[in-house]
């Protein structure tokens, strides 16, 4: 059995290509400069300019955190690039026909659509190179129904009172070390706003490419979903692979109001780094949404890429009787470490959340579920239920769990289950006695172990999920 | 079509199979009897190729060394295996699970796939036959079945890939009187020249559906004795001692 997980974890990553696109930059490092010249280049406003300022002073006071379970070389903020975009070719585009051929072959080989009539035509994309929206689709069909889904710089230019209304109100700019950072230099993202009493015609969707050398990625995403909408939501990442290691630092916020759903779902597949942990990117996020009375967040993640992942997709149950919930699979293989989970902080009275993890993890990698669940004194009768669970394949991998529960309501119901597992001998045997090579019986067995989270995703999502399982592990199960 | 020379099996300092020998001409039913620990279900992981024991002598399927292939690769030239103890597999369908098996052995045989639409058909009068609720097809693979359910979704397995060598490890433990009787009869139903069946058995009554060609009694890691149906009777009356004061056959 081991030479076939020696062999499963040469896994080969199919978007390691880096495309020919012209690009141009903000100079190299980190200073005030750079961040005022971010914000002259997407001509934004005094109070943004301003917002962001405030941001980096802070970010200068603050030291990177150590709390993760995971290690890395420092990392040298002055020596990468903070704003890098595909050079325009002449005027913006005015419809998608006269996007750059260059860039919608990119994301052909993608697999994403830039054509409205194609594949995917339920789903709405909005396509991010580097620092910059390329592309967004069906924002006519959307408008319709009063739904705006444009690029964030987009959105400070044509709704800047929503921006400024949201912006930072669930990630504060001083929330946390990478949150600061992000506030300070955060280029592209997606703004999506849905009208109260509108369900989303269809699904929304963000597909995130760093093609440029030496930069990072830092975007800022911002849903608003008013009172008694809902919406459906996908992020999908790859990045060219490289000796480098390579910095995302993303901001997410979510604000669900009164009897709105919000349902955010994420395909991480950035580049992992090579069999000896050479390369990579950092995947290093905030998110967090907050939810009014009966509103829903819930949040489902399936991370195979990244050399190192740390992120807590967060709810703050603020109103009564609402519900987040956290589905997540984290795969990691090789030297890849995962550290990640979620906070869950009851505040109003009746709130619920659920937390499915399923920690898999291969090679020599390490994998860590940190979670929190949080019940303030004001939430009565709050529940929760946690479930993790971990995989191991091999012998040299680890998989940790640190759950905090901090309860300050005796009526709050708390439940935290946990189990670590290896794939078993004699399921194994029992495939492969059925004709299932080692291979296929090892990702139908690592299949039907994240099944729960699978089935949280969107149709078209569950079936890339799985294939794309099935690709992270190939080389990597036995 | 099935030859076993010599064979022998251990575990660590353990020895198991001692040096076995059994011939299963093609189209025949063989019972092995033989008391808890001789080393039955040893004897089928082995043919099936389960890892973890150091293995000696030859084991051979239509001429074909099985002992030097992989699992699969045995499961393709058509051995099956109903397990004693069939393994739970949480969050894969078992109709999902069914179809790759039966896609896998059908590749391997130069046959057309199997479509999920026909898959299902083919599923159901197969079931039909066992007597078996359909909803089983949406469960995960024998997760939460009850003991009884597991070996009728065995020998489901068996039915739908049409093995050339089954071996059936107590495939009726377990089983209540009328889940013997339609379970029995699927198995009898799936006779044929082609195909050879090795049935580990602790009572005759299986053997009162499925009427075997042999009777092999495995003792300590050998067949000790070989005799016809009879025997079966036999051994329920007398039990194994005075069999194992005998001398081998
Ligand atoms: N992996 C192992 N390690 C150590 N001993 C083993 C191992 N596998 C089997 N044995 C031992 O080998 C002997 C034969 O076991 P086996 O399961 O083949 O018996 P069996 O004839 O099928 O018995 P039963 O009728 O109870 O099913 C037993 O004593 C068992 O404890
Ligand atoms: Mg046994």
């Amino acid at each position: 059995m081991s030479e076939v997980i020696d062999e499963l974890v040469e896994r080969e990553y199919a978007f390691g290509f880096h495309s020919d696109i012209e690009t141009e930059y903000v100079p190299k490092g980190l200073s005030e400069e750079v961040v005022r010249l971010i914000s002259a280049k997407k001509e934004e406003p005094e109070w943004l300019l301003e917002w962001r300022l405030a941001a980096f002073r802070h970010f200068m006071t603050m030291t990177e955190p150590t709390w993760g379970n995971v290690h890395h070389a420092p990392i040298d903020y002055q020596d990468m690039y903070y704003w890098a975009a595909p050079k325009p070719k002449g005027p913006a585009p005015k419809s998608l026909d006269e996007v750059d051929p260059e860039i919608r072959a990119t994301f052909d080989k993608l697999g994403i659509s830039l054509a409205e009539q194609e594949r995917l035509s339920g789903v709405a994309v909005d396509a991010i190179i580097d620092s910059v929206s390329v592309a967004t689709t069906f924002k006519a069909k959307l408008a319709e129904v009063g739904v705006i889904f444009c690029s964030f710089s987009e959105a400070v230019r044509e709704h800047p009172e929503l921006v400024r209304a949201h912006l930072g109100t669930v990630v504060p700019p001083r929330d946390n070390f990478f949150a600061a950072l992000n506030s300070a230099v955060f280029s592209d993202g997606s703004f999506c706003y849905i009208p109260a009493g509108v369900a989303c015609p269809m699904e929304l969707s963000t597909y995130f490419r760093i093609n440029a050398k030496e930069s990072g990625q830092f975007e800022r995403t911002l849903i608003v979903a008013e009172e008694g909408s809902t919406v459906s939501y996908l992020e999908g990442c790859t990045a060219p692979m490289r000796d480098e290691n390579q910095l995302h630092a993303a901001v997410v916020e979510l604000i669900a109001k009164d009897d709105a759903s919000i349902k955010y779902s994420t395909v991480q597949n950035w580049y992992p780094g090579d069999a000896e942990g050479k390369g990579g990117i950092y995947n290093f996020v905030t998110k967090r949404g907050r939810a009014g009375a009966r509103a829903k967040i819930s949040w489902t993640q399936v991370e195979t890429g990244s050399a190192i992942t740390w992120k807590y997709p967060s709810v703050i149950l603020q109103g009564d009787d609402s519900v987040g919930e956290f589905y997540s699979v984290a795969v990691s293989t090789n030297l890849q470490q995962a550290d990640t989970g979620t906070k869950m902080i009851h505040i109003g009275r009746n709130t619920s959340s659920t937390i499915v993890s399923k920690g898999i993890s291969a090679g020599r990698a390490q994998n860590t579920y940190r979670g929190q669940v949080k019940v303030l004194r004001s939430a009565v009768g709050a529940r929760n239920h946690t479930r993790c669970d971990s995989l191991l394949i091999g012998s040299e991998c680890g998989a940790h769990t640190f759950p905090y529960v901090e309860v300050k309501n005796d009526s709050a119901a708390v439940e935290h289950e946990a189990s670590t597992s290896k794939i078993s001998e004699d399921q194994l045997f029992y495939c492969r006695q059925r004709g299932l090579t080692e291979e296929d019986a090892t990702s139908m067995i690592v299949n039907g172990f994240c099944r729960e989270v699978f089935d949280e995703l969107p149709m078209e999502y569950a079936v890339e999920a799985q294939a794309l399982m099935r690709l992270s592990l190939e080389g990597a199960v036995g | 079509m099935l030859s076993i020379r010599n064979l022998t099996a251990s575990v660590g300092d353990k020895q198991i199979l001692k040096g076995l020998d059994l011939e299963l001409p093609a189209g025949e039913v063989h019972a092995i009897m033989g008391p808890n620990g001789a080393g039955k279900s040893t004897l089928s992981n082995v043919l099936a190729g389960r890892d973890g024991y150091e293995v000696s002598g030859s084991a051979t399927l239509d001429g074909v060394d099985l002992l030097e292939l992989e699992p699969e690769q045995r499961a393709a030239k058509g051995l099956f295996l109903a397990f004693q103890y069939p393994v739970e597999i949480p969050g894969v369908g078992n109709m999902y699970f069914l179809r790759t098996a039966l896609n896998a052995v059908r590749r391997e045989r130069g046959e057309a796939e199997v479509s999920a639409v026909d898959f299902l058909k083919l599923a159901r009068e197969h079931m039909a036959r066992l007597e078996m609720d359909p909803a089983f097809l949406s469960r995960s693979v024998n997760e939460g079945f009850s003991g009884g359910e597991k070996k009728r979704n065995e020998i489901l397995q068996m039915s739908l890939l049409e093995p050339r060598l089954a071996v059936l490890d107590e495939t009726d433990s377990g089983l209540d009187i009328d889940a013997l009787r339609v379970v029995a009869t699927g198995v009898d139903g799936l006779r044929n020249p082609n195909r050879s069946m090795l049935i580990i058995t602790h009572y005759p009554r299986l053997l009162e559906y499925v009427k075997p060609d042999k009777v092999h009694v495995l003792t300590d890691g050998r067949i000790t004795r070989t005799g016809d149906h009879s025997l079966a009777h036999e051994l329920e009356e007398q039990g194994y001692t005075p069999a194992t004061a005998g001398t081998a056959s």
